[in-house]
């Protein structure tokens, strides 16, 4: 279908890293089901390093193929790095999405980022509050929704 | 195999169509207001074509107007009853909360210009009942308009019996019939409408013509303004291949109707019985007044658009009440009518078949859909709070 790019079409077929974790170090969730969509995200982190990903969506073609691109991005890099992940190399990973659809790759940074929240608090690792403001993604994803709707 | 099983969206064209049609792309090319011959002989085809149209839903010729389809007649048509109301004060129209956009958003516009519109209930069932509009019309009500089978869920409405009651309070009355005109008996003088729409393409004719039937004394107002094609009531150079391929397809339609009916019945009946087998699915609208091909069942813990994609590349096309595809992100007005919740309304899946299906056919969509479904409740992280017992199942 040429409402999508053909590397968002091979990440929605052949979705990379999709499963569950049962050991998972940090878990992230993102969504809801009344707006379409929910992203969960599980990361295992050695000394830095994320070491493995597992994510789980319900959603659009575009929201699955995020999440897949999103946990191939973030597989081997060290946490720091993945919480500079934006949606916007997402996105531009996957050849464009639709504009109507970029909420979605908003949706696999903000899981991203709640993982990795999660493992700090897990861990008992301090932060910086203000790098996750997660009202502000919140935020960010009802007005994309409002966006998407006009 | 590659099943085409969204034949509410469009349908192929009738051979027998597109062989009518072909002589006025090239040899028949005048335009039906010329005087010379060739105009002339555009004129008498549009002339037989509306006769072929008009007798099919059981009208006068003087009452069919060739529009650009379907949604060209049901803006003409509301809006036409809004201004016959208004001129005598009556700014009230009555309709229902799941009707196609054409309709919905023509009755937004009238809102915006003083309007007031009730919008019916439409039931867990998809049905509105004639005692719900007999209840809503007011001394004020101009018109009230309601579709015959909506185009999503495929529940049909009693047409006749509200008919009845508009005529009796003396309220004009038109239907969107753009799924019922050759899929279920229509009969305009039975029906008791006043207008009906219809499109071409619905029933094997040509994209981008349609039809309005308006009762001889139903004051039309134009849409489009211009000549005086359409006796002065739809300007633009009348479509004569567009025509001739309409009349052609609604007649073939007609002729085999109660063949068509009985044999399509059998094949949705055949695929609902399936579907009803995979773990909490829902079939959407009531059981027995639906169209005859046309299934719309969700199934909880998936989103609709993913379902499609896959299904598209395992050789069926289908489509979905849900947003994704449509460009917006809300869930099917037609589902969260029926008092569906969102979550589940996400999930929707519509499949329309029609005559050239076959039962092998309806096989391969049993086979693949149950695939599809499982593939994507195993990735699907409501699923799993499902399964898990953490959020309840809702179906």
């Amino acid at each position: 279908m040429a409402l999508y790019s053909e590397t968002v079409m091979d990440h929605f077929q052949n979705p990379r890293n999709v499963g569950e974790m049962p050991d998972a170090d940090g878990i992230g969730e993102v969504g809801n089901a009344v707006c379409g969509d929910i992203m969960r995200m599980y990361i295992k982190v050695r000394d830095g390093i994320i070491t493995d990903v597992k994510f789980k969506t319900f959603g659009c073609g575009s929201a699955i193929a995020s999440s897949s691109m999103a946990t191939e991005m973030i597989k081997g890099k060290p946490i720091t790095e993945a919480l500079e992940l934006s949606n916007k190399a997402v996105a531009e990973a996957l050849d464009g999405l639709p504009a109507h659809k970029l909420h979605c790759s908003v949706l696999a940074e903000e899981a991203v980022r709640a993982a990795v929240k999660d493992y700090y608090d897990k861990q008992g690792i301090a932060y910086d509050p203000a790098v996750f403001g997660c009202e502000d993604c919140a935020k960010a994803h009802e007005h994309d929704h409002a966006a998407g709707e006009a | 195999m590659y099943v085409y099983a969204d034949n509410a969206a469009t349908t192929s064209l009738s051979p027998r169509a597109l062989e009518a049609m072909l002589p006025y792309f090239t040899e028949i090319y005048g335009n039906a207001s010329s005087l010379h011959t060739p105009g002339q002989k555009a004129a008498e085809a549009l002339q037989k074509a509306r006769e072929t149209v008009a007798k099919a839903i059981n009208a006068d010729f003087k009452e069919i107007y060739f529009t650009g389809g379907g949604s060209e007649a049901d803006n003409q048509a509301i809006i036409s009853g809004a201004m016959a109301g208004a001129r005598k004060g009556k700014k009230h129209i009555i309709s229902t909360a799941f009707e196609h956009h054409a309709v919905l958003h023509t009755l937004k516009k009238l809102e915006q210009q003083g309007f007031e519109v009730t919008l019916l209930d439409v039931h867990e069932n998809g049905v509105v009942t004639p005692e719900d509009v007999a209840a809503a019309i007011r001394e004020d009500t101009a018109l009230v308009t309601i579709v015959f089978v909506n185009n999503e869920i495929g529940t049909i409405q009693p047409i006749a019996q509200i008919g009845a009651i508009c005529r009796e309070r003396g309220v004009l009355f038109h239907t969107d019939a753009v799924q019922a005109v050759g899929h279920v008996p229509v009969d305009v003088r039975a029906l008791n409408v006043d207008m009906l729409s219809m499109a071409a393409h619905k029933f094997h004719g040509p994209k981008g013509v349609g039809a309005l039937y308006a009762r001889k004394g139903v004051p039309l107002v134009n849409v489009i303004e211009g000549g005086q094609q359409e006796r002065g009531k739809r300007a633009g150079t009348e479509n004569i291949p567009g025509v001739v391929g309409m009349a052609v397809a609604i007649q073939e339609a007609t002729e085999n109707l109660q063949a068509d009916m009985e044999y399509v019945t059998g094949l949705r009946e055949k695929l609902i019985a399936g579907l009803s087998k995979i773990p909490h699915s829902r079939l959407n609208g009531d059981r027995q007044q639906r169209a005859p091909g046309t299934v719309n069942f969700c199934f909880e813990g998936i989103e609709g658009e993913g379902l499609l994609l896959w299904l598209d590349a395992k050789g069926v096309a289908a489509s979905s009440g849900s947003a994704c595809t449509s460009g917006s992100l809300d869930p099917s007005h037609v589902l969260l009518a029926l008092g569906l919740p969102h979550e589940i309304a996400h999930g929707s899946l519509r499949l329309s078949l029609d005559a050239h299906n076959t039962e092998a056919e309806v096989d391969h969509i049993l086979k693949v859909v149950p695939q599809v479904v499982d593939y994507l409740r195993d990735m699907s992280p409501v699923w799993d709070e499902l399964e898990r017992g953490v959020t309840p199942h809702l179906i």
